[in-house]
């Protein structure tokens, strides 16, 4: 069962290293993590997504709430959050592929970031799945190169963690 | 205007800290220099590690969170296994390192460790301090935190050109940290459910942790248990909760417990965990027990309700606390026929067997040096088969405190943390019982002790042999017993000697009573030296 914890974190050095510290040494998996400061400028948010049964999830919340710097922390309900990765796919593309790759982009919602005489770089922002078809749509031109940024996730509706 | 390192002391001075055990180095000089303008006592110890574990008994005869301080680098990383230590089993603890220079740091400089990284997977916070003027908030901040909700050590690591910088110093009166809100109170429904469970129960069972020596919470444990008819066992750590001859007290549970309380548990349809984690030792197969009986968990760190054992009925909150909500519901219980039946399986208990070897009985000397120790003794076990021998025949007496290390299992435990002990409780008889192995882990505590006056006496169950392990090769490796031989042991009598600490030498059975009179008696720091039987076993 796969899990998204969205994590205010106090915005210290260090932080980081408690918490990835922390998963690594219960053996809990990551699957994907994304950290980026919010609007408080003393409070970090985490974003992680983590594999496990029903009775691990409920230990990582617990362990990473025993955490100081650790202010609060929500799993989503993956039925009621909007979830978002972006993914910068640079891919072979020759003039004959051009027209095909630029069909693809547009029809995924995703866009043309660089363009050389022989590759182009897309950028997508979507759901996870979303971009796992983005690239299996670009892989027979040739990947050379596919940066995801991990996912981050906010709750649908008015409510919020703060 | 005041030197940081001045304030660091005035620090602990508003905290009220009468004695810090440690070992000075270049990194923490400005603090050991305003030092000496201050009433706080320093003890040096002769390693950093035994600062730590110092640190440990002294906090946990006080309550308060103790003070241990180091340099950087390698006195650093000397705290960590007393840091650990503390960790697992709950000990407040305030270490203060020295560090490089804040300039320096992350170039390899001399005596440079990244000890806030290095401890992190086991301290409960760590400080690593870049800004002079955060010094009286982090130093407020950390015992705060060491000594709330689930109490663990902290660590404080100040650069040394940091310690020199003037600041305005003022000591915060509060705290707010917003991510730190320990809960007290148990939910009113939970405890409501328990209150049922217990009504309902025909074979409850308490289990007792140190969660409740920590909570100072024995004697609501008492009250409940006897309101309710309830036998107790208890945990490693749990030990001196109840009087061992209480007529509700069946012992340790565990792989190196007791009969009566192993067969209370695997029996009982109720188990009431109380400040206790469920340890593997306290509970090989939490899966089964899960199945076969309810569980309700006590405990104020919510992370252990679950981490090991699932639990029916979960209440997070101070064990005092909770007690107390469960004494007000006034329920009155009946458990006669139950209690009778654990009663017979108390008879190992009650008859610890004799040597076998015409030597010395370990069981038999526990129960023999409990008998005639302080009513308020204080008795701290290391750990091997003298830790277990200690547990499980030394008696308690309700006053007395025993101490341990029951997480870490640390070998060289037991002389730096009774010397802690000691200095937090002068008027209590203290005693330190240990192996041979693991006395010359800490055996350099006898310069401190004597140094410093510290009239702590050592027990040292003497079989040449680092028996636990010996024991183990035995039973679970064909007997090929390796690397457990302690030939090269220097005489203890002598060494003793050599420190001008009387000693007293017991080969058997009949020296014992006289030898441990003289012991007691006297007002000085002694060791004693007990031969034991290489095959005793530790059960």
């Amino acid at each position: 069962m796969k899990r998204t914890i969205s994590i205010l974190v106090e915005n210290h050095p260090g932080v980081l290293s408690r918490i990835s510290g922390l998963f690594s040494r219960r053996g809990f998996n990551i699957e994907s993590l994304a950290v980026g400061v919010t609007d408080d400028p003393t409070i970090s948010r985490i974003t992680i997504v983590v594999d496990g049964t029903e009775r691990i999830i409920e230990q990582v919340e617990k362990q990473l709430n025993k955490l100081i710097d650790v202010i609060k922390l929500r799993t989503l309900n993956p039925d009621e959050m909007i979830s978002r990765e972006l993914m910068l796919i640079k891919v072979a593309a020759n003039a004959a592929d051009r027209g095909e790759i630029m069909n693809i982009v547009k029809i995924m919602g995703a866009k043309i970031s660089d363009i050389t005489r022989t590759t182009m770089t897309v950028e997508v922002s979507d759901s996870a799945d979303r971009l796992e078809t983005m690239l299996e749509l670009l892989k027979p031109f040739g990947l050379k190169e596919v940066i995801r940024t991990g996912i981050v996730a906010i709750q649908k509706g008015t409510e919020s963690l703060r | 205007m005041i030197t940081a390192a001045e304030a660091m002391v005035k620090c602990l001075e508003q905290e009220n800290i009468q004695v810090i055990f440690g070992y000075p180095g270049a990194a923490i000089c400005p603090f050991y220099d305003a030092l000496t303008a201050s009433n706080i006592r320093h003890i040096l110890v002769r390693q950093e590690q035994n600062a730590g574990h110092a640190a440990s008994g002294y906090a946990r005869l006080t309550g308060r969170p103790a003070v241990c301080v180091a340099t950087s680098g390698p006195g650093a990383t000397n705290l960590i296994t007393a840091i650990a230590t503390a960790y697992m089993d709950s000990v407040p603890m305030v270490a203060i390192t020295g560090q490089v220079s804040s300039e320096m740091l992350g170039r390899d400089v001399f005596q440079e460790a990244d000890i806030t990284g290095a401890v992190e997977p086991f301290i409960k916070h760590s400080y690593l301090v870049k800004d002079a003027k955060s010094l009286p908030r982090i130093f407020k901040e950390a015992f705060y935190i060491a000594g709330t909700g689930r109490p663990g050590p902290v660590l404080i690591d100040v650069p040394v050109d940091i310690q020199k910088t003037g600041i305005d110093f003022s000591y915060p009166e509060s705290v707010d940290i917003r991510s730190y809100k320990p809960s007290v109170k148990g939910h009113v429904g939970q405890v409501k459910k328990v209150i049922e469970a217990l009504a309902a129960a025909k074979q409850p069972v308490i289990c007792a942790g140190g969660g409740v020596i920590l909570a100072d919470a024995a004697q609501e444990l008492i009250e409940l248990a006897e309101r309710c008819d309830i036998p107790v066992v208890h945990t490693m750590m749990g030990i001196g909760v109840m009087p061992s001859f209480h007529r509700l007290s069946f012992g340790m549970l565990g792989s190196h417990g007791v009969e009566a309380a192993n067969y209370a548990v695997n029996h009982t349809d109720l188990l009431i965990l109380i400040g206790a984690r469920v340890g593997d030792r306290a509970v090989a197969a939490p899966g089964l027990l899960e199945q076969r009986t309810r569980i309700i968990h006590i405990d104020v760190d919510p992370a252990e309700i679950g981490k090991n054992l699932g639990a029916n009925i979960p209440i997070v909150g101070d064990a005092k606390v909770i007690l107390r909500q469960l004494l007000e519901a006034d329920i009155v219980e009946n458990h006669t026929e139950w209690i009778d039946r654990l009663t017979e399986k108390k008879e190992a208990f009650m008859h610890p067997a004799p040597a076998q070897d015409g030597r010395v009985s370990p069981k038999q000397f526990m129960r023999m040096l409990s008998a005639k120790a302080a009513a308020d003794a204080v008795v701290v076990a290391d750990v091997g088969q003298n830790q277990i021998w200690t547990c499980n025949y030394f008696e308690m007496k309700g006053q007395t405190r025993f101490l341990t290390t029951g997480g870490m299992g640390t070998m060289g435990y037991s002389v730096p943390a009774a010397v802690g002990a000691k200095l937090a409780a002068p008027q209590r008889q203290t005693l330190a019982i240990c192996g041979d192995g693991s006395f010359q882990m800490q055996m350099m505590e006898l310069g401190t002790i004597c140094q410093h006056h510290v009239p702590v006496k050592i027990v040292i169950m003497r079989n040449n042999r680092l028996g636990m392990v010996r024991e183990l090769q035995t039973l679970q490796y064909r007997d090929n017993c390796t690397a457990v031989f302690l030939d090269g042991s220097p005489d203890f009598m002598t060494l003793a000697e050599a420190y001008g600490i009387p000693a007293a030498h017991v080969s058997s059975m009949e020296e014992a009573p006289a030898a441990i009179d003289a012991m007691l008696q006297a007002e000085t720091p002694y060791v004693m030296v007990v031969e034991i039987g290489e095959g005793e076993p530790t059960l």
